[in-house]
């Protein structure tokens, strides 16, 4: 399996798409998180993510190789973007292709559920009004 | 010994390197300094120390040398 693993300022969906694309691959699966503007009825201004980039990595290099460990996945691309996001800006992007689509879709759950559950990344709402929270 | 803080873990201290002392042998007794030094601490809903890039269980020892980071529940995504 073949991997692209980043943690930046911006990233994309393209990059992503890019990446994965292979002709021996007939199912491609994109998860696409976005920073949405209200949490629990609170209206959302931005958010922003920090990470310890060094372990984040590591945790999502782990992530990958539970992956390949699981499923005859192809390519498996996992970015994150970090710092000042505003509604609609994309956070996360894990792309996973294979010569199928079912196990695609199982493999991209899995890597976005424990990448949420893992990878230390944190993320600092500011509210419409005001109000920071954690 | 220096101790990496991120998230609301780096606001309560206030910063993102602290010292700790030399005290200080294991993650049990780094959680248990965190709660004295910082209280407020002992309200997040989790608190994982990670030693060396690796998360770490509380009997696990920590020395010079070590990269020591306090984890407070991650929210990426």
């Amino acid at each position: 399996m073949e991997t692209l693993i980043a943690i930046r300022d911006t990233i994309t969906v393209q990059e992503a798409l890019d990446f994965i694309q292979s002709p021996e691959c007939g199912g491609e699966v994109i998860f696409t998180g976005t920073v949405r503007n209200d949490t629990r009825g609170r209206g959302v201004t931005k958010l922003f993510y920090e990470c310890y980039e060094a372990m984040a990595l590591s945790e999502m290099q782990k992530i990958a190789d539970q992956v390949q460990a699981r499923w005859d996945i192809k390519k498996l691309a996992m970015l994150h973007a970090i710092g000042d996001k505003y509604p609609g800006d994309i956070a996360v992007v894990i792309a996973v292709a294979s010569a199928h689509r079912g196990i695609a879709f199982d493999a991209c759950e899995f890597t976005i559920d424990t990448l949420k559950e893992t990878v230390p990344i944190w993320k600092k709402e500011f509210f419409t009004d005001g109000g920071i929270g954690q | 010994m220096g101790l990496l803080l991120f998230g609301v873990a780096k606001d309560i201290a206030g910063a993102a390197l602290v010292g700790i002392p030399e005290t200080v042998t294991n993650v049990a007794e780094l959680k248990q300094w965190l709660y004295d030094r910082y209280p407020a601490m002992q309200q997040l809903s989790s608190l994982m120390v990670a030693v060396n890039r690796e998360y770490a269980g509380d009997t696990q020892a920590i020395g010079a040398g070590d990269e020591v980071a306090v984890i407070p529940p991650v929210s990426g995504g």
